[in-house]
């Protein structure tokens, strides 16, 4: 289905995702920082669906939003929240914030006034109707090697919290 | 003028979705009414589990709100809109006013994708089941934010209880539905589809209830989702979040009222869309039962076959495209029966003519569904309504008969009883999809 009003959706949802990101290192609140983080992860997934890639879109919503984040609100919440609102944060790195942001600045302006060159001149043609499939023969076919690596770090991380977690296997 | 006809009428006898066909005032149109029929179908749903559970305790029931408390949802819903709306002192006051509308949000969207019939969904996306699953995990996130918010001890238990069953029970449920969609690849491309009217069609095109597919693999693996379906709405026997002889109403203790309503609203709706997802992956969505046996070819001077020409025409459709309409006339019967048995009092002279209102009511649906035109294009809707009707009954007669099991025996059932069952399905079902063509067509 062809897009509608496609630059007002996107000014749309990469407001909420500046503004949703300003808030998760503004807020206090541990609790209010990671819901933040869930709206900019849900406006992200929205970008994905505008560029075409549902099945990215349906993954970030299912691992990010539903999976992760929830485990991270469960945590969260058993931390008692009173204390740390009240407790000054000793850990800002303001030296190392700044060069990375200004790092990734230059990095943005140059992608902006040198982008003409970078990017290809059309647009790729859309494969909405059959996204998930092509995603499926390229993970197992051309990548197969770097995608069973994958599975293998993730097996190894379970295993290790398993046993960090148990005291007696 | 002419060109907003036109754009309207562009959509009819196409045989997509309107989101497919991309025609707006269609999808709009269908919205309206999958949300409306969505709402119906949550006020009666409050009133039957009221009544059944209440006919399996040899009780009563309501009785008194209308003729055989008909009247009685209504009656509850204007009680809870006039009452007082309290927050609680300590509440994180903008999480907890947000919870509500996140759960109801995460409930309705995900009928977007639901197919009541070839053409009656309001989108067909190429992500359908993935975007059902992953929208609806996104309730957990509105109940963990309202027990959070209420700031009190029994909503945050509740919400780390549900929270916990349902990311744990998410995973089995995962499997099972990776299980259905790898049989949807059995053709001759051998390429698969998420897509919920995608699958749909798979069914049709193998002739077979993905339920009956490999026996026994189908079944196991709709049994296991239909177990995690049940933890995965919080309802009885996995009731833990709201466990009232624990922890009063769980994670809505602090909420009242109209907020109150919305997750009442949200469950019912949480309710019939996971069912619908059980209805399209394993039992045909729309598709009647025996949708390969059609009879002998006949034929009904202005009746029967239907206009159009790709239809089938054998005598068991026109049996089973009569249905709706018989239905909805047992229904007429049952309203009229009642108003019989009435008591004769002067007083129950409005309720008993209201009852009998009600039945003329139903009874006029169900001479409307037997015209032709409207019977043709009822009949995928009335089998999917049907289908999900069944287990929403299932819902109640669990609440009523299993007890409520202890959190440790949730969780050991999730983990390590469900999640191995899963997993060997899911193995042994791409296995048997493998093998099947090499010992059956050498």
């Amino acid at each position: 289905m062809a897009p509608v009003a496609t630059p007002f959706f996107f000014y749309l949802l990469s407001g909420i995702m500046l503004i949703g990101g300003i808030l998760v290192i503004t807020r206090k609140n541990p609790v209010h920082s990671a819901l933040a983080l869930i709206v900019t992860l849900l406006a992200q997934a929205s970008i994905y669906l505008m560029l075409y890639a549902p099945f990215v879109a349906g993954v970030q919503i299912i691992l990010y939003a539903g999976g992760i984040m929830v485990l991270f609100l469960f945590v969260i919440m058993l931390v008692s929240i009173d204390r740390s609102v009240r407790e000054r944060q000793f850990n800002s790195q303001w030296v190392v914030g700044l060069i990375a942001a200004t790092a990734l600045g230059g990095l943005f302006i140059a992608v902006y006034t040198k982008g003409k060159d970078i990017f290809p001149e059309h647009a790729m043609p859309v494969v909405e109707n059959d996204n998930t499939q092509k995603i499926a023969t390229m993970l197992y076919g051309q990548y197969m090697f770097a995608f069973e690596i994958a599975s293998l770090l993730l097996l190894v991380a379970i295993i290790g919290a398993v046993v960090m977690a148990k005291k007696k296997i | 003028m002419g060109q907003i006809v036109a754009y309207i009428e562009s959509y009819l006898g196409s045989d997509k979705t309107p989101g497919a066909a991309g025609n707006m005032f269609w999808v709009l149109v269908y919205i309206m009414l999958v949300f409306g029929g969505l709402s119906v179908a949550v006020i009666a749903m409050n009133w039957l589990e009221r009544k059944i559970l209440a006919h399996m305790q040899v009780r009563l029931g309501p009785m008194r709100v209308g003729p055989h408390g008909l009247l009685q949802p209504i009656a509850d819903a204007i009680k809870l809109l006039l009452k007082e709306d309290i927050m609680p002192a300590e509440a994180d006051g903008l999480i907890f006013w947000v919870a509500p509308f996140v759960v109801v949000l995460a409930a309705f969207t995900v009928f977007v994708v639901v197919p009541f019939g070839p053409t009656h969904a309001i989108t067909d996306m190429n992500i359908g089941i993935l975007f059902m699953l992953g929208v609806s995990s996104l309730s957990v996130l509105g109940i963990v934010m309202a027990g959070w918010a209420s700031n009190s001890h029994y909503p945050l238990i509740g919400a780390l209880r549900s929270s916990a069953q349902m990311v744990s029970y998410e995973v089995a449920m995962g499997l099972a539905v990776v299980s259905a969609v790898l049989m949807t690849s059995l053709n001759e491309t051998g390429t698969g589809t998420l897509s919920m009217i995608g699958i749909v069609q798979a069914q049709m095109a193998q002739q077979e209830w993905f339920i009956f597919k490999f026996f026994p693999l189908g079944l196991i693996a709709f049994f296991i989702f239909a177990v995690a379906m049940v933890a995965e709405t919080n309802r009885a026997p996995f009731d833990l979040a709201e466990a009232e002889s624990e922890l009063t109403a769980g994670f809505h203790t602090e909420y009242s009222g109209f907020r109150w309503s919305l997750f009442f609203l949200a469950e019912y709706s949480a309710m019939i869309a996971v069912s619908s997802i059980a209805v399209t992956l394993w039992l045909g969505g729309w598709l009647r039962p025996f949708p390969n046996l059609h009879g002998p070819s006949i034929s009904i001077p202005h009746y029967w076959p239907p206009v159009d020409p790709t239809a089938p025409t054998g005598a068991l459709d026109l049996v089973f495209s009569l249905f709706p309409g018989v239905t909805f006339l047992l229904f007429a019967a049952m309203c009229f029966f009642n108003t019989a048995r009435m008591p004769k009092h002067p007083l129950f002279k409005i309720q008993t003519m209201g009852l009998a209102g009600f039945g003329v009511v139903l009874g006029l649906i169900g001479l409307a569904l037997f015209v032709p035109p409207i019977r043709d294009r009822v009949e995928d809707i009335f089998w999917f309504s049907a289908k999900v009707a069944g287990f929403m009954y299932l819902y109640i007669w669990y609440r009523g008969t299993f007890p409520r099991y202890r959190f440790d025996q949730l969780m050991q059932m999730g983990w390590k009883v469900l999640l191995p069952m899963g997993l060997g399905v899911l193995i042994l079902t791409a296995s048997v999809a493998l093998l099947q063509p090499m010992i059956w067509h050498p």
